[in-house]
C-alpha cells in the first residue's frame, strides 16, 4: 500500500480497512468494557508512561480485549509511576504501580483475563473487611 | 524529560486540566537561525499575574494531589541550558501561551522524540477538546488537528491497529517531507 500522507489517504484506508474495523459500540456503554486509565503528569511522563500506554494499546489489541485506554492527571503516587488505573466492568478500579513492560502484560495476562490480583497494586480506598460488615 | 515530545504531552496536559477546548502546539524551527521554538496556547482559564509569577516556581503547583509542580520549571531548565530562553504570558479567562526556544545545535537541546506517538496519544485520550498542531520548516509546514481526523475516521474505535498506524504513518511522512529535526 503506498505512504498515508493526506487526510484523503487516511480515509481511503479507513474505508479499506472497513470491514477489519468494529464500529465504536463500545464508547456508547463505557461502562461495559474494560477502562485503563494511565497516569500522565510530569511524574508519569519523566517515568515512562508514554511507553507504558503505547505498549498497553498494542498488547490489548494483540490479545482482542475491548478495552479503553485513555490519559489521566497525577493522582498523587509519584513514587510509583507509571501508575495505571484498570476498571472491569462492574468492579472497584484497581491502581497498578512501577507499571513497565513487563507489568502491562503481568496486569493484562492476570487481572483483566483471569481477575487475578497480582503484586504491586498502590491502595486507594483503604476498606477493611470491618468496614464491609 | 529526554526528548520535546515529552515536555509537549506534559505541558498540553496543564491546559487540559483547565478544561481548554482549544489547545493549539506550535513547532517551529530552522536552520539558518539556528532555533527552534515550542509554543503551546489555549483558551482555557489562563493565571491572574500573581499565579503567573509563581508558575515557574517548582514549589508551586495548582494541585491538591502534591506539593511540587515540575511540569513549567523543566521545560524552563532545558531551553535555557539549551541557549534559549522561556516566556509564558496568560490572561485570567482567555488562556495561556507558553513559549520556549531552543538552540537547535545546541548540545544539550532535547531531541524532537517520537511525537507522532504523542499526539496519537493525545488524540485518542482528549476527543472533547480540540488540539491542533504546527511544524514549520524552511521547507515547509505541516498541520494536523483533532477536528479534521474527527471528520474523516468518524465512528470508529482509534485504538484499532489499523487507524493508529494510519494516523502515525500520516504525521511521519509528513514530518519527513518537510525536514522535522530528530
Amino acid at each position: 500500500m503506498t505512504k498515508i500522507k493526506s487526510l484523503d489517504d487516511l480515509r481511503k484506508m479507513k474505508e479499506e480497512a472497513q470491514s477489519k474495523i468494529r464500529l465504536r459500540e463500545n464508547s456508547d456503554h463505557p461502562e461495559e468494557v474494560v477502562q485503563v486509565k494511565v497516569g500522565m503528569a510530569t511524574c508519569g511522563i519523566a517515568s515512562g508512561a508514554k511507553d507504558t500506554m503505547k505498549y498497553l494499546i498494542e498488547e490489548l489489541e494483540q490479545e482482542a480485549i475491548e478495552a479503553i485506554v485513555t490519559q489521566t492527571g497525577c493522582m498523587g503516587f509519584c513514587y510509583a509511576e507509571p501508575t495505571v488505573e484498570v476498571t472491569i466492568p462492574n468492579k472497584e478500579p484497581v491502581l497498578f504501580g512501577h507499571v513497565g513492560k513487563e507489568k502491562v502484560h503481568e496486569i493484562i495476562d492476570s487481572y483483566i483475563k483471569r481477575g487475578e490480583l497480582i503484586d504491586g497494586i498502590v491502595p486507594l480506598n483503604f476498606k477493611t473487611i470491618d468496614d464491609e460488615l | 524529560m529526554r526528548t520535546l515530545s515529552e515536555h509537549i504531552l506534559d505541558i498540553v496536559q496543564n491546559s487540559l486540566r483547565v478544561r481548554a477546548t482549544l489547545i493549539e502546539i506550535i513547532v517551529e524551527e530552522n536552520k539558518k537561525n539556528d532555533l527552534c521554538a515550542l509554543t503551546i496556547a489555549d483558551n482555557g482559564c489562563g493565571m491572574s499575574s500573581k499565579e503567573l509569577q509563581q508558575a515557574t516556581d517548582p514549589f508551586f503547583t495548582s494541585r491538591k494531589t502534591r506539593k511540587v509542580g515540575l511540569g513549567i520549571p523543566l521545560l524552563k531548565q532545558n531551553a535555557e541550558t539549551a541557549g534559549g530562553r522561556f516566556s509564558i504570558k496568560s490572561e485570567p479567562g482567555a488562556g495561556t501561551e507558553v513559549k520556549a526556544e531552543f538552540k537547535l545545535s545546541n548540545i544539550d537541546r532535547p531531541p524532537m522524540g517520537d511525537i507522532w506517538e504523542t499526539l496519537y496519544q493525545l488524540f485518542l485520550s482528549y476527543k472533547e477538546s480540540e488540539l491542533k498542531y504546527h511544524h514549520i520548516t524552511e521547507y515547509g509546514d505541516f498541520r494536523i488537528g483533532s477536528a479534521e481526523l474527527k471528520k474523516v475516521l468518524g465512528n470508529v474505535s482509534w485504538q484499532q491497529k489499523e487507524i493508529r498506524n494510519g494516523i502515525i504513518e500520516l504525521i511521519k511522512t509528513n514530518l519527513e517531507e518537510i525536514g522535522a529535526t530528530k
